[in-house]
């Protein structure tokens, strides 16, 4: 038997079939969880997809971190269940409490849409055990309110605990997708809980997971292989 | 405050007399005569707003009618078409059971006036026509034409345009794969912000715009109905009934993407279920345009309650209901025992739907305000009967003086320094600039279908997951070819988006188009849409890809200043297996790059004329389809058995400028060799029109020349994907980093 990853559509959530495509091409099986429903079907795991739900009016993820599936997601996740945010997922992760911090519009103010360079930092989470740490990954990126701040206090904290999982890259070409590509404070791309389990980021793995589609890396499936195997192997 | 008496059909009938404000909606006197004769009697005032507003140019298509029934009558033999002109957009058969509809619009004069609001309405008025045919939304394109790019005024619109585009399409989750970025001083004070839609569903899914069934419901869903958009009906409400009502409500329309992503989902939900009999979405003329449209296209007539309509803002005048423009709101027509299940999946995505009225056995469209009947007639005269005109038409004096200036007098580069520096300022000039600061604003990635996105030459989306299957989409225009000769201008657009299609492997399939031009009323200008028209239908009819609908968008213009005749042709393609596409970048050191076609010294209308001389004049280069339509078949095969790894189309900036955006984009350089007969200076910057460059591997070479061969296509080796510089040998060389400064700083620099 497989691990079943749930995936949460909110009204306005973009990415999710393609969530779902990520989690069947890693072998796992996708189940759809609708925001109204405060039932999680007994999922092994959840993704909070990209996209703008609520439209992003008022705040990224501020209205739907109320949403009734949430209150089950926030639950367990202080229980344990490994739970992925992406994009608007990421957002609605920092504004349900589970990470620390919050995001901003990009510096530049302008949506970015590009093949970004990052470094993993941390491979020991349960959504990053197929990377290596230091390794170098290409992943798309496409964000309005990519900004990601913390206090000094807080920054220090996850540095010092390992808790940045991923950073964008800085040195080298623009046009290779190096860069800091919103302004976010120690180029950040993405954070993890104390205990491993939350993580959220900014970049988009499932857009990396086709050598076809895209940008033809694959980048990105090592995400959905690496939540696969934890669970399987549990 | 009363607003008595209630002008109803009675009481038109009972006062013959009272004055309407016709001539404020923009009517003239012999259509308002001609409404009266249809009524027999003075219309209300709620007819009078209907009338209006679809007998406009803008609904009506009143100057064009005539023109454009050429697409039908020369429409090419083939039954690629499942439904064509008429509906909300064409429907094209790609195989294996799937049907794509696609179709570009104008959003011209709300996007100069303002600038995000216009294009992201835009874009949500064509996503809208792509759903009510039943279909998925599954990417956009934009075509998009500035004033000068370093006029001040362009630094106000095109940010806001990009944005707006951006920030609607983004949000609907749909990706931007395509379309153009043109700046020419002809445009200040009239961009052109043309927005176009694929969508994809099985044959059994089609729907269409109409209404039947006696005693089906009429159900108005999505947003409420507010006071945007309405230009003419403050006009009537506030002169006719209601001295004190403040009036001039914005005219523009005001975008909630939310809104329309979760329209989106409700309504293919509603499909899935097939609980839909007609389905129209509410977009210029709003509720006017709907009903009647529904009605006339149906077998019966329709009856309305407007009093059932939700509103947002409860002053609004039944003339203004029926004339409001706002946005993400749709129409669908469903048999009495499925309501309850369509209103429920509404309620599941937060969309208000409301029962307005029904479908009725009569022929009548009658609509009722506080219980009386404000509105009666017969819904043809309204959708279908409008207005039709055959503006006179005359070729300019101009033309001639403008096609006797040839470009091929202007002095060209003596040296080979001066051949290189201009090399270099073109491919740093706005238009042959790379565009990436623009592109990267839109989403490309949603949905993870994209094969291909600009700056390929066509955009490319995987519709099968299985099998691959996939579809392309190509939109070109040239404004300045179209100057210089309009019906070849139109035919150029044609065949560069044919060619850009099977560049990337895919089939051309079918046109839609997007025809921009000045003010009708102008003999020359009429001249110029004539020409273009019968150019785009010759054209289409001799490569047999059939018009599948459009856009018309005059009065583009300025005082006695028209833009250039600006037809925009969007071509869709079929790929089978999306995994054969052929990108633009080079792949390999070693492949050899081939010239396809022939290189004659065409130079009218060129982008080095314009960069370098800022001249246009002469005539555009010459048009030969049977060599487009063999070009693509060798293209399309060389991708399919695996001859070649990468193609680009040669068009503006000629040779050079595909040559330098290969190698940015795979960061591999080149080595060319002029070949013989030709100079230099033809050989990098002519734009002779149905070519190509190809890098082949070496293993590949013999057999992709035979199969040119064979074919009688010219096929010349001009050199090979090498090092990091592109080389002409015995002329210049120029290092990739110094052509990525000067290709990619333009466009920030300016408007960043």
């Amino acid at each position: 038997m497989t691990a079943r990853i749930g995936v949460v559509t909110f009204p306005g959530s973009l990415d999710d079939r393609d969530t779902q495509r990520a989690i069947r091409l890693a072998g796992a099986e996708p189940v759809a969880l609708w925001h109204k429903d405060k039932d999680l079907k007994q999922v092994d795991a959840v993704v909070l997809p990209g996209g703008f739900s609520y439209g992003d009016y008022l705040r990224a993820g501020a209205i739907s971190r109320f949403s009734p599936v949430m209150e089950t997601v926030i639950e367990q996740a202080r229980a344990g269940l490994p739970v992925l945010g992406i994009c608007n997922g990421f957002q609605l992760l920092t504004e349900a409490h589970l990470l620390p911090g919050a995001m901003l519009g990009n510096d530049h103010l302008h949506f970015i849409c590009r093949d970004q360079k990052l470094r993993v930092e941390n491979a020991e989470t349960a959504w990053t055990g197929d990377y290596t740490a230091g390794q170098e990954i290409h992943i798309p990126l496409k964000n309005m309110d990519g900004r990601y701040v913390a206090d000094e206090y807080t920054l220090d904290e996850l540095e010092a605990e390992g808790r940045v999982v991923f950073r964008y890259l800085v040195r080298g070409e623009a046009a290779e997708g190096y860069g800091n590509p919103n302004g976010s404070l120690r180029d950040i791309a993405g954070i993890t809980n104390e205990a491993g389990n939350v993580v959220g980021l900014m970049p988009h793995p499932e857009h990396a997971v086709e050598p076809l589609i895209g940008t033809g890396r694959t980048d990105g499936l090592p995400f959905f292989t690496s939540i696969l195997k934890k669970l399987v192997t549990a | 405050m009363s607003r008595t008496p209630l002008d109803t059909v009675e009481h038109a009938a009972a006062t013959p007399d009272v004055e309407l404000p016709w001539a404020e909606l923009g009517l003239k006197k012999d259509e308002y005569e001609r409404i009266v004769e249809i009524l027999g009697r003075r219309p209300t005032g709620a007819e009078l707003a209907m009338y209006s507003v679809m007998w406009s140019e803008h609904c009506s298509y009143k100057s064009s009618k005539v023109h454009l029934r050429q697409f039908g009558e020369k429409a090419p033999e083939n039954d690629v078409l499942l439904v064509g002109i008429g509906e909300n957009a064409g429907v094209v058969d790609v195989g294996q059971g799937y049907a794509v509809t696609f179709k570009v619009e104008s959003h011209n004069h709300p996007s100069y006036v303002e600038p995000y609001q216009g294009a992201a309405t835009g874009v949500g008025g064509i996503v809208r026509d792509i759903i009510a045919m039943g279909a998925r939304p599954v990417a956009v394109v934009d075509p998009l034409r500035f004033g000068a790019a370093d006029h001040p005024d362009t630094k106000r619109v095109l940010p806001g345009v990009v944005a707006g585009i951006g920030g609607y399409g983004n949000c609907l989750g749909l990706p931007n794969i395509g379309g153009e970025v043109v700046f020419d001083a002809c445009y200040q004070g009239n961009p052109l912000v043309n927005a176009g839609c694929i969508g994809v569903m099985r044959h059994e899914d089609i729907h269409l715009a109409k209404a039947s069934g006696a005693g089906n419901k009429v159900i108005l869903y999505g947003a409420r109905t507010g006071g945007d958009g309405i230009g003419g009906a403050s006009i009537l409400a506030s002169e006719t009934f209601d001295d004190a009502k403040p009036s001039k409500r914005p005219a523009v329309q005001v975008g909630d993407p939310f809104q329309e992503k979760l329209l989106i989902e409700c309504t293919l939900e509603a499909f899935r279920e097939k609980l839909v009999v007609g389905i129209q979405d509410l977009g210029a003329a709003g509720l006017s345009c709907a009903t009647s449209e529904l009605a006339s296209n149906g077998s019966g007539g329709m009856r309305v309650t407007l009093d059932d309509v939700p509103l947002r803002d409860s002053t609004l005048s039944p003339e203004e209901i029926l004339m409001s423009e706002s946005q993400e709101r749709m129409c669908a027509v469903v048999e009495p025992e499925k309501v309850d299940r369509f209103l429920e999946i509404c309620e599941k995505w937060d969309v208000i739907a409301t029962v307005i009225g029904e479908v009725t056995d009569g022929d009548r469209l009658e609509i009722y305000w506080h219980g009386g009947k404000i509105v009666d007639v017969d819904p043809r005269t309204v959708a279908h009967e409008g207005p039709v005109y055959e503006r006179p038409y005359a070729r300019p004096e101009w033309q001639d003086t403008l096609q006797a200036d040839d470009a091929g007098k202007l002095p060209r580069p003596r040296t080979s320094e001066e051949l290189r520096d201009q090399v270099l300022k073109l491919v740093a000039s706005p238009n042959q600039a790379s565009k990436k600061w623009i592109t990267q604003q839109y989403d490309h990635f949603v949905q993870g279908n994209t094969v291909l996105a600009m700056p390929e030459d066509s955009g490319m989306i995987r519709i099968d997951e299985e099998t691959g299957l996939g579809v392309a989409i190509a939109t070109d225009g040239n404004g300045r070819y179209a100057k210089l000769d309009p019906y070849t201008g139109a035919q150029l657009a044609l065949a560069e988006a044919y060619r850009n299609v099977a560049t990337t492997g895919a089939k051309p399939l079918a046109v839609s188009d997007c025809l921009n031009f000045g003010s009708p009323e102008d003999p020359a200008v009429m001249w110029q849409f004539v020409e273009a028209v019968r150019g785009l239908a010759d054209g289409c009819q001799q490569l047999g890809t059939p018009v599948t609908g459009g856009n018309v968008s005059l009065y583009n213009q300025t005082g006695e200043a028209a833009i250039h005749p600006t037809p925009v042709v969007a071509v869709l393609g079929v790929i089978d297996d999306v995994s054969r596409r052929t990108p633009a970048a080079f792949q390999e050191e070693g492949q050899l790059l081939y010239l396809l076609g022939d290189t004659r010294e065409e130079f009218g209308g060129s982008a080095w004329s314009q960069v370098v001389h800022d001249h246009l004049g002469g005539l555009p280069p010459k048009v030969d389809l049977e060599r487009e339509r063999l070009l693509a078949e060798i293209l399309i095969s060389a991708s399919r058995d695996g001859m070649i790894d990468s193609a680009h189309d040669l068009s503006d900036g000629g040779l050079i400028q595909a040559v330098v955006e290969s190698a940015l984009l795979g960061g591999k350089g080149a080595r060319l060799v002029v070949p013989d007969g030709l100079d230099a200076f033809t050989f990098l910057l002519s734009e002779s029109a149905g070519r190509a460059i190809v890098a082949v591997p070496r293993s590949e070479e013999v057999r992709f020349n035979d199969m040119c061969g064979a074919r009688g296509l010219p096929v010349t080796r001009i050199g090979v994907v090498d090092g990091d510089t592109i080389e002409v040998q015995g002329e210049f060389e120029l290092s990739l980093e110094e052509l990525r400064e000067a290709h990619e700083a333009t466009i920030p620099a300016l408007l960043a």
